[in-house]
């Protein structure tokens, strides 16, 4: 067992719910409204120092009284430990969860991924829109249980909707908008830019 | 006799009296004529910078290395902002994977990274493996070291080549591919193809080396630091890929990690993590061999750590080949491996068996494991999550190209288009695995 689990458990003890083990890893429930705090304690204590997030993903059981649930694997790299974190939602219920972002860059699109296979929303992501499917995709989050394997439309449907795709559509500026987060550049960048440099090396001088 | 002069101007489009190119004045005409076509109704739309451009770069484009589309917003010719668009190889592996069988997933894990696929197969197996609780056979351990550095070698050869190409070079380009070739040779030899592999089975592997396997792979590895010194000689110092390649981006070890990079990537910002030294799994512990770290971060460096770890899978794969023991590949449980076919054929036991586990499959206990493989492109995990079915509930794939790619806005913001295209062929992407 992780020695993280009691650690966190004298410090977030109400956050903190049952405790499993798989196949030698450990798995720790959290409540989903202490989420962000949980994984930002265990990023930022010097003894725990979980500062690699080694992938967020979702399962949903076949079983439908079991909840989904959202994980979230961390890692230390300096000592090598690993812990596992799961927060629980009701699928009938409203699907949304603090996004991490915040904390690790590289949840941006592993959020992304799971918002799109599976409906989960993340309040506070940046940019939270699908990402492997495309965007006016209406037949649902593919990886539930709910969703069949060759898609709720039929053939004829998907192929009909296809041909009437607009895919010009995608190629306006205002759907990207890019330009009106043009003044959302952090300002050292904003800078270097009208400067009109290039990119430094951090070690250089 | 006589000097012939030839009209530049007449002669090629573009080009002016002198023969310098004709400048095109861009994006002068404002918003109207930068914006791509179909755009005429967005009327509302945010004003975009008068000075600012909008390129749409691929899913089609040589140098996107694949199906990834790049909308760059360009101010002159640095890029401002880079909108990466994927999906367009999306297949729902994970989802076909909760409609099989665990031994029917592996020939989709080949399709993923299909550029490294017998070291997928191997990180598939080592999950469902551990998920099962089966402990595999000193010589399996040893024949999957040696396909996971096989597939190292080939994928950075593809990788080595490509860039190259990207960057202006093409002679890199075929000697990388001819030392690919050979080890797609030894492949075939093995598994009877060159790149849907399918090498392992839950417990073993799909056979043992065929005859000649072994001397062919060593004549490659007594062979192959030869073409390694010849790409070393002809990029490392060379001013062409010195120039294009350093000082560009480049990310800090805080920033490699805090955007959950892995592989060279994470490496070369100067982060010495590797998963086989690490974390070992396949006993790589007990191998000899180095892990390059770089030191800033930059293409260059990413560069000079995949060449030398191309150096260290030569060095494993010829200490593999020594100490390959003899002994069974598969595991002796008639639950998990197929029966041979004459027994299967001449013995009740045998045929209940092969029945039994070609149509029930091999059940998995209830349970879940997490397995992360180093990949030649960075961390490839498997997470298996079984309800006690013969087919899991669960099986997603951490894409360590995915998750590297994520970070390309962050390196190219601030750089030259060209530089873009050289940051993009660094990250070493195989759409098959960003999309899945």
């Amino acid at each position: 067992m992780n020695p993280s689990v009691d650690a966190l458990r004298a410090t977030l003890g109400s956050a903190i719910g049952r405790v499993g083990e798989s196949c030698g890893d450990t798995i720790v429930y959290v409540a989903a409204e202490r989420l962000r705090d949980v994984l930002g304690w265990l990023r930022d204590t010097p003894g725990e120092a979980y500062d690699y997030l080694v992938d967020i993903t979702a399962v949903e059981y076949r079983d439908r009284e079991r909840p989904l649930e959202v994980v979230y694997s961390l890692r230390s790299l300096a000592r090598g430990a690993e812990l596992r974190v799961k927060v629980e939602l009701d699928p009938r219920g409203e699907l949304m969860l603090d996004s991490v972002v915040p904390l690790w860059q590289g949840a941006n699109w592993l959020e992304r991924e799971v918002y799109d296979m599976f409906g989960v929303s993340f309040r506070g992501h940046p940019d939270l829109r699908r990402i492997l499917m495309w965007e006016t995709y209406a037949e649902g989050y593919p990886l539930r249980k709910d969703f069949p394997l060759r898609g709720r439309f039929s053939r004829a449907e998907q192929v009909r909707q296809a041909l009437a795709a607009n895919p010009e559509a995608h190629y306006s500026l205002d759907e990207l908008s890019i330009a009106a987060a043009a003044a959302d550049l952090p300002t050292d960048m904003q800078e270097r830019l009208r400067r009109g440099e290039r990119g430094t090396l951090p070690h250089s001088e | 006799m006589t000097r012939r002069t030839v009209e530049l101007e007449l002669a090629t489009p573009g080009v002016d009296a002198q023969g310098h190119p004709v400048r095109v004045p861009l994006g002068a005409a404002g918003p109207a004529a930068t914006a791509p076509a179909g755009t005429a109704e967005a009327g509302d739309a945010p004003p975009f910078p008068e000075q600012h451009m909008l390129i749409n770069l691929g899913p089609q484009h040589p140098a996107t290395h694949g199906v990834l589309r790049l909308v760059v917003e360009l101010e002159g010719e640095m890029v401002v902002r880079v909108i990466p668009n994927v999906g367009y190889l999306h297949s729902g592996f994970e989802k076909l994977g909760e409609y099989r069988h665990y031994n029917q997933i592996i020939p989709l894990t080949d399709r993923t990274d299909y550029l490294s696929p017998m070291a997928n197969n191997v990180g598939f197996a080592l999950a469902a493996e551990r998920l099962m609780g089966i402990e595999i056979t000193p010589r399996c351990t040893v024949l999957r070291v040696i396909a996971c550095e096989m597939s190292r070698v080939i994928s950075h050869m593809v990788w080595l080549g490509t860039t190259a190409i990207d960057l202006g070079a093409f002679t890199p380009f075929l000697w990388a591919f001819q030392e690919r070739e050979r080890i797609y040779n030894l492949q075939e030899m093995w598994t009877g193809a060159r790149l849907t592999t399918s090498v392992t089975r839950v417990g073993g592997m799909l056979a043992d080396v065929p005859d000649g396997f072994g001397p062919g792979l060593r004549h490659f590895t007594e062979t192959f630091p030869n073409t390694l010194d010849e790409l070393d000689r002809v990029l490392t110092r060379n001013a062409v890929w010195v120039g294009r390649t350093q000082g560009i981006g480049a990310l800090t070890a805080a920033e490699a990690i805090n955007h959950s990079l892995s592989g060279p990537m994470l490496r070369a910002s100067g982060v010495p993590y590797d998963l086989r030294r690490d974390k070992p799994y396949l006993d790589y512990d007990s191998y000899d061999f180095d892990v390059p770290v770089g030191e800033h971060g930059d293409v260059y460096d990413r560069y000079l750590v995949r060449l030398e770890e191309c150096r260290q899978a030569n060095r494993i794969l010829a200490q593999a080949l020594e100490r390959l023991p003899d002994g069974p590949v598969n595991v002796a449980d008639p639950r998990v491996i197929l029966p041979a076919k004459s027994r299967a054929m001449n013995d009740m036991e045998a045929m209940i068996y092969h029945f039994k586990q070609v149509m029930e499959g091999v059940k998995a206990p209830v349970g879940e494991a997490y397995v992360g493989i180093e990949n030649p492109k960075g961390e490839l995990g498997t997470y298996l999550v079984s309800d006690g079915t013969a087919k899991p509930v669960r099986w997603r794939i951490r894409p360590p190209s995915f998750i590297n790619l994520s970070a390309l806005p962050k390196m190219a913001e601030g750089h030259l288009l060209s530089d873009l295209i050289a940051i993009n062929a660094s990250v070493d992407i195989v759409m098959g695995e960003v999309d899945r």
